[in-house]
């Protein structure tokens, strides 16, 4: 019986319980057309809603516990099989995830020896490492494995397959008796008085509030994801040192100094040099463009703006790296022959080039947020200050821009959490030096690179060094989320003045 | 009587500006230079950017070819003379090269220029791809063996770096890939006609290339990438992005869960596109232990970024369909659901797919998350067999791909980076050029 629910795969079983659908819509709108005697208008619904009642008792509840079950037998397996480990197997330096991780790969191997007909299921279970060399067996047919196989990880391996056919085999049967059973009931509820299109309709709504939880479950994943890592970096490492320390220097052999103050400082400063940048410029646009403009300039001026808020970052990324880097380095850099003369830059990547090329990227941001919010500023407040003769930059300065204030801080705020979180920028145009000095001309980095830098090439999530990367997401997490809280009450409660 | 006090304290003419209101006129058209300032610079950032853009990667579309005629010897390619596909197949790359060799010489001595150059250092001229080219020709067509084809290859990126001032005789005394007698080569055979620039398709079609062949490198792989990741986002959050919009603006009661929504999905939009990433590493690969580098990962990470932008315009969307449609349908018996779908959801359709566009455009062009997903790196050099294989094998992505060229300290490299923003930028402002004119062609004002 294992062996030929086994035999189904899953796309098969999907296919055939969405196949088992459509066939129960066919059959089922038939039968109610039927018990209303040919009449459709007996019926309390349109024959197809029973049809689509149908389909929903049979697909809904077989595909949600496939799901399910996919998600969470993967851990109640790898529970079981951890348990069985003995604790010396476990090398040193190594952790249970990396040798679980070898399990794995020798379980999927055996499959494949099975799937290929090199054994059968019995001979895999009466496999030795002492007899066979089945690193040997595996790499013929094409499985990889990379150390010699332990005896406890070969064991391991087969309770690991043994538990997880069987539960596959499970879940077959469980996913095609639940689709049947569906089936079944709406058969039995299929009659001219039932109301089919209430209860489809009820079904079409819990669909539609799932999809509106999605982002619930987004930010809780978000979240936990971070969370869960970060606590464990927070066992291997000091939370003291990553808090309050003074250098960010990782070292993979261990005893490294992981500490979140010189990414800041570079993240903070950077982001510093581009609101120095955008808010000017970007406040005088949105000034000009709503209270001097003609509805000409602003239906061209608007839009260009706009665009450089549509450029990937990617492209801002390789403009700091190769145009506005050397640029600089070519006015504050290079001795006599630099068009200053003098030599206080050395190379490309620096503080002030990521900051310039990202206070480009965020002048749309601010101009357009403010646009709207001076616009939001009530007619009658400027007429007021026009008939007190009042010009019309005294007008914007002593009226309108306090009166739009809470509102320009709110995007101003929102432009800031912009640039905290902004990656490609800092990774390609600040370096990666992690330091704390005030001078705009060296290269810093950030807590967006950091994360890059530890996260890409190969990572091994029992070091701390590749854990913390967690720990400064959620950081990076919370101060975006608390800057952006911050602007949207501040906006908000701004807007509620003049509405 | 104060007001004649007044008038008469004023003195002078209403015609002649007295000095307060000079400068206060001053300070007026200063405020007004202010604004213009900014608008200005921001339009020359515009313009700085994408002539940039536009003079740094244009180039890349462009490649030297060299063209020789190479004699296909029977007894290099083909030992035993049975054209049996087996046995050529056995002569490697390296087989090949002193075939170009020979038609490098007999090249030289045709046109007649004197040179000291080896036959080695000649054909060093060519791409390292060369030799692959020759060869995969000869096993698609074993029948030329004997004869003498006309072949048109890629020159190394050195001599193209030449042929577009990228490398000049001054810079390349440190350089062991190219020295000035065979620059002087290049320029006698450019003389000759054998060595021209050419529009350079496999730039667009091609797959990328390792480090030493930055001639072969194309963009055509991960656009196959991006494509998925996009068939990807586009049927998992149109749909679902459609549908929590119809609950947050139809049905959801004003409740706290309602607004924990709310509040949840505008802070989502606000959320740096990395912890999207770190999100996708840990949730995707390593607790779903779904393949590394696929752009189904991808896809899903750029789903769940696209989500709060689509939401947002659909929601919009749905509210700028006036009540009186729903009532009309409730009115003659539709029920809630059927009013939505039935009536809203058609007349909202052209506003929700111009939101989708263009959340797709902004899933295009991101990077940071699929860095953290393992799409950089590596070089995916076929295009994936089937749609199976599209979405699970490993494959970059564009703007990964332009991050992978840009980190290449070679200046071949850059070049090629500018040409993929070209070719990325062409995407982008055909997505946003389709929105608008969606916008436009059925925006309804009611």
């Amino acid at each position: 019986m294992t062996e030929l629910f086994n035999s189904i795969s899953t796309p098969v079983l999907i296919l055939a319980v969405l196949a088992l659908a459509v066939l129960g819509y066919l059959t089922i709108r038939a039968r109610a057309i039927a018990s209303g005697g040919g009449d459709a208008r007996v019926l309390h619904s349109l024959p197809s809603y029973y049809g689509y009642n149908a389909a929903m008792f049979i697909a809904v509840p077989a595909l949600l516990v496939l799901a399910l079950w996919l998600l969470i037998q993967p851990m109640l397996v790898q529970n079981a099989v951890i348990d069985t480990l003995p604790a010396e197997s476990i090398a040193e330096g190594a952790s249970v995830n990396l040798l679980m991780s070898d399990v794995r790969r020798v379980a999927d191997g055996l499959e494949t020896l099975v799937a290929q007909g090199v054994m059968t299921t019995r001979e895999t279970l009466t496999l030795d490492t002492k007899t066979t060399d089945l690193r040997a067996v595996l790499a013929d047919v094409g499985v990889a494995v990379g150390a010699q196989i332990e005896a406890p990880v070969l064991a391991a391996a087969q309770k690991y397959r043994n538990l997880s056919t069987t539960a596959d085999a499970w879940r077959t049967a469980i996913v095609l008796v639940l689709a049947l059973g569906g089936f079944a009931l709406a058969f039995r509820m299929t009659a001219p008085s039932f109301r089919a299109r209430n209860a489809v309709e009820a079904g079409i709504k819990a669909v539609l509030i799932i999809a509106a939880s999605l982002a619930i479950l987004t930010t809780v994943g978000i979240v936990l994801s971070m969370l869960f890592e970060s606590i464990n970096f927070f066992r291997l490492h000091d939370w003291r040192d990553f808090f309050l320390g003074s250098s960010w220097a990782p070292n993979f052999r261990g005893d490294s100094n992981l500490s979140i103050l010189p990414l800041l400082w570079g993240t903070l400063y950077i982001s510093f040099i581009a609101l120095l940048v955008a808010v000017p410029i970007g406040l005088f646009a949105a000034i000009y463009l709503s209270e001097y403009a003609g509805p000409k300039v602003r239906a061209v001026a608007k839009p260009l703006l706009e665009i450089l808020a549509g450029i990937p970052t990617i492209v801002y990324g390789l403009f700091a790296l190769l145009t506005v880097g050397p640029f600089l380095v070519s006015v504050f850099g290079r001795g006599d022959n630099g068009m200053l003369g003098v030599d206080w830059m050395s190379g490309a990547t620096s503080v002030l080039t990521a900051g310039l090329v990202m206070g480009i990227m965020l002048i749309p941001f601010v101009s357009s947020l403010s646009d709207d919010i001076i616009n939001a500023v009530p007619q009658s407040m400027r007429d007021g200050s026009f008939g007190l003769g009042a010009t019309h930059s005294e007008t914007v300065r002593q009226v309108i821009l306090p009166a739009a204030l809470p509102g320009i801080v709110g995007a101003i705020l929102l432009a800031a959490s912009r640039a905290i979180g902004e990656t490609m920028i800092v990774v390609l145009g600040a370096g990666a030096i992690a330091r704390i000095s005030g001078n705009p001309f060296e290269a810093m980095t950030t807590i967006t690179t950091r994360i890059v830098s530890q996260l890409t090439g190969d990572t091994d999530f029992a070091s701390p060094e590749t854990l913390v990367a967690f720990a400064l997401g959620l950081t990076l997490f919370v101060l975006t989320l608390g800057l952006n809280v911050l602007a949207l009450y501040i906006v908000r409660k701004y807007r509620e003045q003049y509405e | 009587m104060t007001d004649m006090a007044d008038t008469a304290r004023h003195k002078g003419s209403l015609l002649v500006q007295d000095a307060r209101t000079v400068k206060r006129n001053r300070a007026e058209a200063r405020f007004k230079m202010y604004g213009i300032a900014a608008i200005t610079i921001g339009m020359l950032m515009l313009a700085i950017l994408l002539v940039t853009i536009i003079g740094r990667g244009a180039g890349a579309f462009q490649q030297t070819f060299i063209t020789l005629d190479v004699p296909l010897l029977e007894d290099k390619l083909d030992k035993n003379g049975n054209r049996d596909l087996a046995d050529i197949k056995k002569v490697s790359t390296f087989g090949y090269a002193p075939l170009m060799r020979t038609a490098f010489e007999e090249k030289v001595a045709a046109i007649g220029i004197e040179t000291k150059l080896s036959g080695k250092d000649m054909a060093n001229l060519l791409s390292k791809d060369a030799a692959a080219t020759l060869r995969d020709f000869v096993l698609s067509d074993p029948s030329q063996i004997g004869q003498t084809v006309s072949f048109t290859f890629l020159a190394q990126s050195r001599v193209d770096g030449y042929l577009k001032d990228r490398v000049d005789r001054d810079n390349i005394a440190n350089d062991k890939n190219i020295s000035a007698e065979q620059l002087d080569l290049v320029d006698a055979l450019i003389e000759a006609g054998s060595i021209e620039k050419k529009f350079n398709l496999s730039f667009i079609t091609g797959a990328d290339a390792s480090d030493a062949r930055p001639e072969a490198a194309g963009m055509g792989v991960s656009m196959i990438g991006s494509f998925f990741m996009m068939l990807v986002v586009l049927a998992l959050a149109l749909p679902i992005g459609v549908a929590a919009s119809i609950y947050l603006e139809e049905f959801a009661p004003k409740n706290w869960i309602t607004d924990i929504i709310e509040v949840n999905i505008s802070n989502l939009a606000a959320v740096p596109s990395i912890v999207f990433g770190i999100l996708g590493l840990a949730v995707f690969i390593n607790y779903m232990h779904l393949p590394n580098s696929a752009p189904l990962v991808g896809g899903l990470v750029l789903t769940l970024m696209t989500l709060p932008t689509i939401i947002i315009s659909t929601r919009a969307s749905l509210k700028s369909v006036p009540p009186s449609i729903r009532d009309a349908a409730l009115g003659v018996g539709a029920s809630k659901m059927q009013s939505v779908f039935h009536h809203v959801l058609p007349l909202a359709a052209p506003g929700i797919l111009t939101g989708t566009i263009i959340g797709l455009a902004q899933a295009l062009g991101e990077t940071a998350p699929l860095l953290l997903i393992g799409m950089v790196g590596f070089i995916a050099s076929n295009p994936p067999d089937s749609i199976a294989e599209g979405l699970m094998s490993p494959n970059s992505a564009m703007p990964a791909q332009i991050y992978e060229w840009a980190k290449r300290a070679d200046p071949a490299f850059y070049e090629r980076a500018w040409g993929g923003i070209i070719i990325l930028l062409v995407f982008l402002i055909t997505m946003n050029a389709i929105a608008v004119l969606l916008r436009r062609r059925f925006e309804r004002r009611w």
